[in-house]
């Protein structure tokens, strides 16, 4: 007998209902809700969102949970329902320096106008399991609040501009690219460049990040400032002639300065990396600014030195986790017709080199 | 959200619109790959992304769908592609190459011949003939349009000269129109000269953004040399089951003792010779799932 192919079909159906019930799990234990995974996984939540390009804890909670905890399926099941949605239009550029900040920190500065802010952060944590988090039902610590002046936190590298001692951005006028809405096109600029990171892969951005610091492609960045906190989202209507708040969302932005000693072009300056991400996704925001200011080298008048972060091309197709998960598992699919035939070529290849030798060995 | 809930074969129109521009680009250069903003589909990129966007811009509710996948209709990612057209745009759908009007295929061409009323699209992984050669894009499409393709006959070359032929079975390059090298996506070099033929031939590459066309009655040439002309090779056998001399063949491992048999990996084709009464040397073995006609 031989494994047949026939009854496809049957076999989808029963796979999914299978699948159904495995997500389910002991139906002893109480059904996980969608408020739980948004409320107390916020974290994954987050990734997903941003990640998959969609502002909606909600959706992201369920996505979560059909997935079954897996991110990248999660990230997947956003991006395909996002694709679907009408495009209304576009929402005015967003005021990072209004950010209701719960979290935000310099590196490069002690003290400045605003202050320290070090928000609910793992950072200094001892990584010791609690295991009295096992036990249900504990309810937590109430935290401290302090009054703030509640005013503005300027960006520190505001403070650096004041003096010329960081580049300047030029301003843009043209409406960014939409990576989403139009093919993928080299040489890109910074916006799209910016767009791809964003939604890019959080261990791929990571990883690359980290390559620049460990030599390919180094330039030593400061944190100039990591803020996480909520904006405040407003829309120019048409019908109005004005712009009106339509929501807010939580993000997270980080300004990395980079030494830069200068080229034939420009005198020595600081020079800027950038990352911005929904939701609180600290880790990936620093590693997109990383990335960001090692792709500025063109730019910049600086040399490629060959690293892997430096190239664009290879960045930006391969940072998105939809397409590259995808087309990984798609090894799983039948290619029994090409394996076919190299079964063939390879036969025929040996037999032709089996007959050589033997004529070798009996001249 | 219903079924209903979506659009028309799932895109939208202006989705679809944006894909039609990029097919009719296609056809009127040959071989070239137009970019297209591909979008994200409810199936993972990899398994049939750009042709489903290609199937679903040219699918019209009058239309008839066959999907196959290495040759079958009844393959995992066939039967999934078929159910989601069936699902979101309710058109009629077969098993028969003969009344198809749009079939998706991956990996072959159907063993019986195409009239113009059809329209064969390819789901492509790799669009790009010049990738493995080339790893950069900005690279390979200089590399197009100034028809520098010194380095696929140099790789062809060395083929020869370390194997005495050319070790390449599947997704074999091809010429079109004496212009553009084309990736025919990877179907088995038996099928290249298929090419040539009555049908429009789409290719979609959803994850690359890439599509391309080959227009009814174009000049499709398998890259070769005079002294090694291009060898379209199957495996040397007769269909077990239908007997067929022509059809290219899978071979099934039928134990553990090294016994196999090969089989049409045409389902429809091997099926219907069956139905006519071609008989192969196995034709008895109708318990088994590949012997079952028209199941």
């Amino acid at each position: 007998m031989y494994v047949a192919v026939k009854g496809g079909e049957r076999a989808i159906d029963n796979a999914h209902t299978w699948l159904a019930e495995e997500r389910r799990g002991d139906v002893d234990i109480s059904e996980l809700s969608t408020g739980q995974i948004r409320e107390q996984l916020a974290l994954a939540v987050d990734r997903v969102m941003a990640e998959g390009s969609l502002y909606d804890p909600d959706l992201a909670a369920l996505a979560i949970k059909q997935a079954r905890g897996d991110m990248i399926e999660a990230v997947f099941l956003i991006r395909a329902y996002r694709t679907t949605l009408p495009r209304f239009g576009a929402s005015a550029p967003i005021d990072t320096g209004a950010m209701a900040c719960d979290r935000r920190i310099s590196a490069t500065y002690k003290d400045l106008p605003g202050g320290q802010v070090l928000g609910p952060t793992f950072d200094y944590t001892h990584r010791l399991l609690d295991f009295a988090l096992a036990a249900e039902g504990l309810e937590p610590q109430e935290a401290p609040e302090a009054v703030t002046d509640a005013g503005d936190l300027p960006h520190v590298t505001d403070f650096l501009a004041q003096e010329d001692l960081i580049q300047r951005e030029p301003e843009g006028t043209d409406t960014p690219r939409d990576l989403t809405r139009e093919p993928l096109d080299f040489p890109t600029d910074r916006p799209l460049r910016l767009q791809a990171l964003s939604r890019g892969d959080e261990g791929f951005v990571l990883s690359m990040a980290y390559s620049t610091q460990r030599g390919y492609g180094r330039n030593h960045p400061f944190v100039g400032e990591l803020r996480i906190g909520t904006v405040t989202v407003e829309m120019d209507i048409p019908e109005l002639g004005f712009a009106i708040e339509i929501g807010e969302a939580v993000l997270t932005e980080c300004e990395t300065v980079n030494q830069f000693t200068g080229s034939k072009t420009e005198p020595p300056q600081f020079t800027r990396g950038y990352g911005l991400t929904f939701g609180r996704c600290e880790r990936k925001a620093i590693s997109m600014a990383l990335v960001d200011r090692a792709m500025r080298w063109a730019e910049l008048g600086e040399d490629n030195v060959g690293a892997p972060a430096q190239d664009e091309e290879f960045v930006l197709y391969h940072a998105d986790n939809v397409q590259a998960s995808g087309f990984l598992e798609h090894i799983k699919l039948p290619h029994y017709v090409d394996f076919q035939s190299e079964l063939e070529l390879i036969r025929r290849l040996r037999t032709e080199a089996m007959a050589a030798q033997h004529q070798e060995a009996a001249e | 959200m219903t079924d209903q809930a979506y659009n028309f074969a799932y895109l939208d129109e202006q989705t679809k619109r944006m894909i039609r521009r990029a097919i009719l680009k296609g056809v009127a250069v040959p071989g070239y790959q137009v970019p297209f903003a591909s979008r994200e589909m409810p199936m993972p990129y990899g398994w049939g992304t750009g042709g489903v966007q290609v199937s679903a811009a040219c699918l019209t509710p009058d239309d008839t769908l066959k999907v196959i996948d290495q040759g079958a209709d009844d393959t995992t990612n066939a039967v999934s592609i078929r159910k989601f057209f069936e699902k979101t745009a309710q058109v009629a759908v077969t098993e028969k190459t003969g009344e198809a009007t749009v079939i998706q295929t991956r990996h072959r061409i159907p063993e019986e011949t195409l009239t113009e009323d059809q329209i064969l699209v390819y789901q492509v992984p790799i669009p790009e003939p010049l990738r493995f050669l080339e790893p950069s894009e900005v690279e390979t499409r200089k590399m197009h349009s100034l028809e520098e393709y010194g380095l696929m006959y140099v790789k062809l070359y060395e083929d020869i000269s370390r194997h005495g032929e050319i070790a390449t079975a599947y997704a074999y390059p091809v010429r079109v129109e004496d212009r553009y090298v084309m990736d025919p996506s990877p179907i088995p070099k038996f099928d290249n000269p298929k090419m040539e033929g009555a049908a429009l031939q789409l290719f979609g590459a959803g994850r690359e953004q890439r599509i391309y066309a080959v227009p009814p009655y174009t000049k499709v040439v398998s890259l070769d040399f005079e002294d090694h002309p291009f060898d379209p090779s199957k495996a040397p056998h007769p269909c077990a089951l239908c007997g067929a001399e022509d059809s290219y063949l899978d071979e099934v491992i039928t134990d553990d003792q090294g016994g196999r048999m090969f089989v049409c990996s045409d389902t429809d084709f091997c099926g219907s010779r069956r139905a006519a009464g071609f008989t192969g040397e196995m034709s008895g073995a109708q318990d088994t799932h590949l012997g079952a006609v028209g199941e």
